[in-house]
């Protein structure tokens, strides 16, 4: 049964400055569909060129909290050749460039496209988890140390330059082999290849497609964590908040009060030049190839055609040198803890559960109207959710579906979650990144000052050290959706489920 | 006169910024400046060191986009942070910008910095004149 929705009217054109953001939400005249609890879809009569319906996944509460580019960027992407099935918008959607935050798209190989403004500037943006055998009471007394030790490690906000001098030559071969790069080089343990989406390499980069601009942009700040919503974050587990104690164990989170670490950040400026390079190139292939988008920032080219093809190296030259950056990363925190617990890396079993990229677009296979296809996954701000099975999987996760890391905001929590069958069937193997934004950076500014966040969060028990305080105040929990929300909408119907929820302890925001 | 505004309820995870200028140079270095005071108090950038900046483009909002670009990597790859603009637009068969730029080195001791700008996007992006003043409109990737 379709319950049919109308909420509100466009008010055209937005005029100037608001304080609120309450005025922007779920104003659209389109129709949104209900099609079952916590499913919503937009048909394609909604918009002139929609080729395929829109379909959002969100409770009724965080539809009708949604901002209004979500509605216009997820018809916009419905609308791009050779798009499958539906143009998806996770839990945590909100108002991006190009496609939504959130924002998922399949497209046939032979026939479609592929789009830096489906796929976000920072290529390979994406989360790792890292344990420990560390509890809480070890790490709570030295937190201060340890958190201005990291800090120190993993230099982050405008203008931080890595510790790691690498020549072109070396980057470049970063570029085509990702994280086995770091660990032939010592920054890494050989097992923790396989803990790593792609094996922290995807085959098929191609540095000569990459500009000496983006070279001479991120040469020096690999091992930096970036600024924005990026962040190192010390965690801790604890035991009502293990949902599925099996799966838990399969990840390696093992016991009540365990200190875990999460990490969030992508290519840096590497990555960002590669997109901008490419966008400019595909705003003027768009006439070449008689192409029209409702959305100049979602630039495209076929897959296929010779800018297609040069861009999909280059991104996978940029999302292997985001594997690379956070494997030193992993290194720098390896040695950061054995340096403050005066012991051996090895010995605080300092190992990575998983690393997953959530904006990246991939080749991979579904079934589509019963037949197996090869499609170009775009996910801007979404995560890989496969299910038990699949041979991407590491073979100790094989059973259980993969490891999603989603992070939330560094007041909040964050989830560690399983990829599921129903998301390879649904969304093509597709879940939610984060908590999603729901308050501007200007607006969270006008309602938190960054000092006073910092004596919040330190009486809530977690330590800040930020390289920002109006980029802290930015990122306050009141600027995000809450992630339980966001998380338990996909848990409801099946795309993944909850293993663990994740609470902060100490974060060093970019 | 250069003006910017940022505008508040676009593009919730990023920055959207409208800029005026009764000129096309003074939209630039508009543009220019609303962009650095995203990333910091650009009050407290000294202009130490200059750099020299040619760019071209067929239209004049490919130039403005290609100058926010060229700023945003010099950014990164000179770690550099700009407050000064001398910029001269004409207009033969193509947009011309020659520019002097003046900065220092970014030193997180020193300088009051704020949140990174990845890159310029070409979403809601446009320029135009009206009432004998250039306007642009652009999102910034946070």
């Amino acid at each position: 049964m379709d319950i049919q929705i109308y909420f509100g009217y466009i008010r055209g054109r937005i005029q100037g400055l608001k304080d609120c953001m309450e005025d922007n939400k779920m104003e659209t005249e389109m129709k949104v569909n209900k099609i079952s609890d916590c499913l919503w879809e937009i048909p394609k009569t909604e918009k002139e060129g929609m080729l395929v319906p829109a379909r959002i996944y969100a409770s009724d509460t965080l539809l009708e909290n949604m901002d209004k580019g979500v509605f216009e960027q997820i018809t916009n992407v419905a609308c791009l050749p050779g798009i499958q099935k539906y143009a998806l918008c996770m839990p945590d959607g909100h108002w991006g460039y190009g496609f939504p935050i959130g924002g998922v798209a399949a497209f046939d190989t032979e026939e479609g496209i592929i789009s830096p403004g489906g796929i976000g500037f920072d290529i390979n943006c994406g989360m790792r988890l890292i344990t420990t055998n560390l509890k809480v009471d070890e790490v709570k007394p030295r937190i201060r140390e340890l958190v201005n030790e990291l800090f120190r490690a993993v230099p982050a906000g405008v203008g931080a330059k890595g510790s790691l001098k690498v020549s072109v030559s070396q980057l470049k071969e970063i570029m085509e082999r990702g994280a086995d790069w770091c660990i032939e080089n010592g920054y890494g343990l050989p097992h923790d290849r396989e803990k790593i989406e792609e094996c922290g390499h995807i085959p098929g980069a191609d540095p000569s497609k990459v500009s000496e601009k983006a070279i001479s942009r991120g040469i020096n700040q690999l091992g930096t964590l970036g600024s924005g919503n990026h962040y190192l974050e010390i965690q801790m587990v604890t035991i009502d908040n293990i949902y599925d104690e099996k799966v838990a164990n399969v990840f390696g989170i093992r016991e009540r009060n365990q200190i875990v670490i999460m990490v969030h950040c992508g290519s840096r400026g590497f990555g960002h030049q590669v997109a901008t390079d490419y966008l400019r190139v595909f705003d003027k292939a768009m006439k070449k190839y008689g192409m029209t988008v409702r959305d100049r920032e979602l630039a495209c080219a076929p897959f296929k055609s010779p800018e297609g093809s040069d861009y999909y190296k280059a991104m996978l030259c940029a999302a292997n040198s985001a594997f690379a950056n956070r494997q030193i990363i992993t290194h720098r925190i390896r040695e950061s803890f054995a340096k403050v617990f005066d012991t051996d890396a090895e010995k605080l079993g300092i190992e990575i559960v998983y690393d997953v990229a959530h904006n990246i677009a991939r080749v991979e296979r579904y079934k589509i109207n019963g037949k197996e296809k090869e499609v170009l996954v775009h996910r801007k701000g979404s995560t890989r959710s496969f299910g038990p099975g699949r041979k991407e999987l590491p073979e100790i996760y094989r059973n259980v579906g993969q490891p999603v890391i989603v992070g939330g905001s560094m007041q909040t929590g964050s989830y560690l979650l399983a990829g599921t069958e129903k998301a390879m069937e649904e969304t093509f193997g597709s879940t939610m990144h984060g908590a999603g934004r729901t308050m501007s950076r200007s607006a969270a500014k006008k309602r938190v000052r960054g000092d006073q966040l910092l004596k919040t969060m330190a009486k809530d028990g977690i330590y800040v050290k930020t390289a920002s305080m109006s980029g802290l105040a930015e990122e306050a929990g009141i600027a995000y959706k809450d992630i339980s929300e966001v998380v338990n909408t996909m848990d409801k119907l099946g795309i993944t489920k909850k293993v663990v929820k994740l609470k902060p302890i100490g974060n060093i925001k970019g | 006169m250069e003006e910017y505004i940022f505008l508040d309820d676009i593009a919730t995870a990023d920055v959207a910024i409208e800029s005026r200028g009764d000129t096309l140079e003074e939209l630039f270095t508009a543009s220019a400046m609303a962009t650095f005071e995203v990333m910091a108090d650009i009050s407290g950038i000294q202009p130490k060191s200059k750099k020299t900046l040619h760019l071209e483009n067929s239209e004049v909002d490919g130039l403005l986009f290609d100058w926010l670009a060229e700023l945003i990597y010099l950014k990164d790859s000179e770690y550099m942070l700009f407050g000064k603009y001398n910029i001269t637009i004409t207009k033969n068969t193509n947009y011309q910008l020659d520019a002097e730029i003046f900065g220092e080195e970014i030193d997180q001791s020193k300088h009051d910095l704020r949140c990174d700008v990845k890159a310029i996007t070409f979403h809601l992006f446009e320029v135009y004149e009206k009432s004998g003043k250039w306007i642009s409109r652009f999102i910034l990737d946070i």
